[in-house]
């Protein structure tokens, strides 16, 4: 397919601008661009055509199943959207006086109260732009509690091996040493473990419960506990949210700090058609250190993470999306996200192993490792398989403790018979590896882009279009 | 899959090549390679970097993931294998040539397998 720059044809445009009506004003010479902008141009049909075959070629939630692990890709209602494009939300400036806006500032307000109600914390920042910003974000005031407190030794925070991958990123991202601890053999928090690793230099902990093998840690009391006795604090990677909203929250957990990633629990689209919503909630300890907060007695500069409230129309989204459901439709979500993953899992686990756990809480992980041995087929290959079905791949490879790892979150919005539907497609794979295997290497065999290159892409990455030389 | 006579192995899947002048040599087995998939990166420390016996002084990433390197030794890193650098198929393609570092000062070590212990380490995590 010819990228959009590769279409354009000099002097083709669709804008008719009117006559300027206000004076000319010049430049100053050095501020000029010395080449014109190299915008491409084309015709209104032409760039119409352009963005439908390119809607085309990708899968999105509205285009079928989308079970991609710890991604939350459930459904955004409609009506989201059209809150966050009334013209009391878009047509304002941050800069304009606080008595125009004070419908902006009600969101926040109500949002700010809801999802402190719902996390059982005490305060809020809504300048987070996304989950790993948001944990970039807690970690700051984790750290800032301890510099105010003079409490300077404490440089370590513990991750378990099974934790998201941003984790241990944003940890060294603010300066802390990343201190790992396995896994038990149930999937959790190794108690024993996590007892030898605190001490006088813990800065923190970061986990997410349920876990990425979509299992509720139930000691986590415990767990917290030992971190506040050495010291630390105690930070809820809010990815898997979606599993606990409206039924148990992380400040009634031994939590004192959780991002929110609003683009995935609470119906905000993601990605390409974002942007995203990290917004940080923190117990009353660590409302000092928030952006935009004054730090008293302290010579050090606010934390400014984001311009103002940062990605303001999603919280308008989200919040459109909590008062749609109510506390009642919060709580019977997270039980439907809970009901669809056990209920996928029960109808696959007969042929693809489960390694941790007889029931899920809103993912469940399945092991290929004894398929690739029995057939070569490996998790990828099943992966690719499912696009020719019309389904989006699972998370793949991950969490790292499980080998051949596909992890599948279905979320509550999708029906049974499309459980039923990707369940039996699973199914046929199964067979197929064993029957007809060889074939499944070069999976997706019908779809628009065939196998790509993994390792070619990663060695000689393509970043950036290449202009032809005039 | 090959394990050499000769060279001294880890747990976490480390050759170790003793130079017989008090440094070490040290690289990713065939097994490590192959459980990683096709290497697209590696990051390693610089010369002069301290290491430390049981803790990672680098770390490899795949297509799948990222994978840290645990050093077998404590010392001090003399030389690093620069080539990987831009070709970290290498260590896929020949990985008891494609070396990682040369530690000295060699102070600390961890218990070393010997090939036979390795493959037999090997066959029991099968």
């Amino acid at each position: 397919m010819q990228l959009i720059f590769e279409k354009s044809h000099a002097g083709r445009g669709c804008d008719l601008l009117p006559a300027c009506d206000v004076p000319e004003v010049q430049l100053p010479e050095e501020l000029k661009r010395e080449q014109p902008l190299r915008l491409p141009q084309l015709s209104e049909t032409e760039i119409s055509r352009h963005y439908s075959a390119l809607a085309k070629r990708a899968h999105g939630v509205n285009d079928g199943f989308y079970p991609l692990g710890s991604c939350t890709m459930k459904y955004n209602p409609r009506i989201d959207e059209e809150m966050a494009a009334l013209p009391g939300f878009t047509n304002i400036h941050p800069l304009q006086p606080e008595n125009t806006v004070t419908g902006c500032k009600q969101v926040l307000d109500t949002a700010k109260a809801y999802l402190c109600e719902a996390t059982g914390m005490d305060a809020i920042t809504f300048q987070p732009a996304a989950g790993a910003h948001g944990e970039f974000t807690g970690l700051l005031l984790i750290k800032s509690y301890h510099e105010a407190r003079g409490d300077i030794k404490r440089n370590k925070i513990i991750i378990p091996d099974a934790a998201h991958g941003t984790n241990p990123a944003s940890a060294s991202m603010a300066g802390f040493t990343v201190v790992t601890i396995p896994s038990g053999p149930d999937g959790c928090v190794d108690l024993n473990a996590l007892r030898a690793s605190v001490g006088e230099d813990t800065a923190g902990l970061m986990l997410t419960n349920p876990n990425t093998v979509g299992i509720f840690d139930s000691n986590i009391l415990e767990i917290t506990d030992i971190i506040h006795q050495a010291g630390g604090l105690n930070y809820y990677d809010g990815a898997n949210f979606n599993a606990i909203m409206g039924v148990v929250r992380p400040g009634d957990m031994g939590f004192d700090v959780v991002h929110l990633n609003l683009h995935k629990t609470f119906a905000t689209p993601h990605g390409g058609g974002g942007p995203g919503s990290g917004p940080v909630a923190c117990k009353s300890i660590l409302q000092p250190y928030l952006p935009g907060c004054a730090i008293q007695n302290s010579q050090k500069e606010k934390l400014q993470l984001k311009a103002f409230h940062g990605n303001f129309l999603v919280v308008v989204k989200a919040l459109t999306y909590m008062l749609t459901l109510g506390a009642e439709g919060i709580r019977s979500a997270c039980e439907g996200a809970v009901l669809n993953a056990n209920y996928m899992m029960a109808k696959l686990k007969d042929l693809y192993p489960v390694p941790y756990g007889k029931t899920c809480m809103h993912e469940f992980v399945l092991s290929l490792e004894e398929l690739k041995k029995e057939t070569g087929v490996s998790a990828l290959d099943v992966a690719k398989s499912l696009i020719d079905h019309g389904i989006h791949p699972p998370t793949m490879y991950f969490p790292l403790i499980v080998h051949e790892a596909l992890m599948f979150e279905p979320t509550e919005t999708e029906s049974r018979e499309t459980l039923d539907e990707a369940a039996e497609v699973m199914r046929e794979l199964y067979q197929m590896a064993h029957e007809d295997g060889a074939q499944m290497h070069d999976a997706p065999h019908h779809a628009q882009i065939k196998r790509p290159d993994e390792v070619l892409a990663a060695r000689q990455p393509v970043l950036r279009y290449q202009w032809k030389q005039v | 899959m090959t394990i050499l006579e000769g060279l001294k192995y880890t747990k976490s899947h480390e050759w170790v090549k003793e130079n017989g002048d008090g440094t070490v040599t040290v690289g990713l087995t065939d097994y490590a390679q192959q459980e990683l998939g096709d290497l697209v990166f590696v990051n390693l420390p610089l010369a002069g970097d301290g290491v430390t016996a049981g803790e990672a002084f680098g770390d490899v990433e795949s297509v799948k993931a990222v994978s840290d390197v645990f050093s077998p030794v404590s010392g001090e890193v003399a030389e690093i294998n620069e080539e990987l650098l831009d070709a970290p198929q290498m260590i896929n393609e020949t990985p008891y040539d494609a070396w990682l570092i040369k530690v000295e000062n060699v102070s600390d070590s961890e218990e070393l397998l010997s090939a036979v212990e390795y493959e037999a380490f090997l066959a029991q995590g099968e």
